[in-house]
C-alpha cells in the first residue's frame, strides 16, 4: 500500500514561503491569488494491506516523526 | 565545572564550544550520539550548532531521536541543566524539552552577523551575570530561527519569566530580525534547567573578534 502524507504549517501560523510565492505570483501578474500555502508531501510503501491498520501506523509516524504539531498539521491518504 | 559538549552527524560548533568552556577553565567532553549514556559527574550538557543529520525533513527532527537524546532528557528531567544553541534549541524544542518550534525565517534567507539581543530574564542559572534589560553583542547564523509559540504559549513563557532573551537595537527595543514571536531569541522550560537560544555566546569571548559579550553569557552557568 502507499501513503501519501501531507504536511503542511497550520492556519494562523504564518508561512514564509508560501507568502514569497503568493507575492511572486502577484508581480508575475497572477492577480487572482487569495493564499497560497507551501508544505510537504511525503510518500511511503507499506507492506502491510490493512488499510486501517496502515492508516494507525502511519498516524503514529506522522505524530512522532514527520509533522511537527507544535506549527504544522498533517493529513494521510492510504492508497 | 564539568561540561558534555554533544556531537551529531552534521554538528559544526563542538569545537567552539569546546574551545568557549575551557577557555572559561573547564574541562570539556565531547559525546558521541549514539551514547547511550552521559559522563558522570557532568554540571552541563551542551547541544552545540550545526546541522545535524543535514537539517532533514526539519531542523533538530532527527537529531531528537539518536540514543543519546534520551539520556539527555532523563538528565534534564532530573534537573540537570542543559544548553542549546542554534541547531542544539531546535533540537531541545523537537524533543520536547524546551517548548515552541523554530520556523524558516521570515525573509527565506540564512541570516549570519552580529545581532543585539536584549536580557529579559536574568534570575536563572544561564544570565544571571548578565542585567535585565542589557543589551548585549552576539553573532547569529541560522536561517531556521523564527521563534513560534501560540498566544497561551507565549503568555506562559512571559508569566513564568521564561522568555531569556530578545533581538534588539543597541537601546534593548525589539526589533525583527527573522520573524520571531515577539523577537523571541531565546527561552528556557519552566523549571529553569534547560536552556535554548539561536545566538552563538561561544563566538563571542574575544573583543579582537567583535565582542566578547558571550564570556558573561557562558560564565553563569558556573556562578
Amino acid at each position: 500500500m502507499t501513503a501519501v502524507v501531507n504536511v503542511f504549517l497550520k492556519e494562523g501560523v504564518l508561512d514564509p514561503q508560501g507568502k514569497a510565492a503568493h507575492h511572486a505570483l502577484d508581480s508575475l501578474g497572477f492577480s487572482g491569488v487569495a493564499d497560497v500555502r507551501i508544505g510537504k508531501q511525503i510518500i511511503i510503501q507499506l507492506e502491510t494491506t490493512d488499510k486501517t491498520k496502515a492508516q494507525a501506523e502511519v498516524k503514529e509516524m506522522c505524530e512522532t516523526l514527520l509533522a511537527n504539531t507544535v506549527i504544522e498539521d498533517y493529513t494521510i491518504e492510504i492508497n | 565545572m564539568k561540561v558534555a559538549v554533544l556531537r551529531f552527524p552534521g554538528t559544526n560548533c563542538d569545537f567552539d564550544t569546546q574551545y568557549a568552556f575551557e577557555k572559561l577553565g573547564h574541562t570539556t567532553q565531547l559525546v558521541w550520539h549514539e551514547n547511550t549514556e552521559l559522563p558522570a559527574d557532568i554540571d552541563l550538557v551542551v547541544v552545540p550548532g550545526g546541522f545535524s543529520y543535514g537539517d532533514y525533513l526539519r531542523s533538530g527532527s532527527i537529531a531528537r531521536f539518536a540514543p543519546v537524546m534520551k539520556a539527555v532528557t532523563s538528565y534534564a528531567n532530573n534537573g540537570g541543566k542543559v544548553l542549546g544553541i542554534c541547531n542544539g534549541f531546535q533540537i531541545l524544542t523537537e524533543a520536547g524539552l524546551l517548548p515552541g518550534a523554530l520556523k524558516r525565517n521570515n525573509n527565506l534567507h540564512f541570516i549570519s552577523k552580529h545581532q543585539n539581543l536584549c536580557v529579559i530574564n536574568n534570575d536563572n542559572a544561564f544570565l544571571n551575570q548578565c542585567t535585565k534589560g542589557e543589551v548585549l553583542n552576539i553573532p547569529i547564523a541560522h536561517a531556521d530561527g523564527n521563534y513560534y509559540i501560540d498566544d497561551t504559549g507565549l503568555k506562559n513563557l512571559e508569566d513564568n519569566g521564561q522568555v531569556l532573551l530578545r533581538y534588539s537595537d543597541t537601546n534593548g527595543e525589539p526589533v525583527v530580525v527573522n520573524g520571531s514571536v515577539t523577537s523571541i531569541a531565546g527561552v528556557c522550560n519552566e523549571n529553569k534547567n534547560v536552556f535554548g537560544l539561536m545566538p552563538h555566546p561561544e563566538r563571542a569571548l574575544e573583543a579582537i573578534l567583535g565582542s566578547e559579550d558571550g564570556v558573561r553569557m557562558l560564565k553563569g552557568f558556573d556562578a
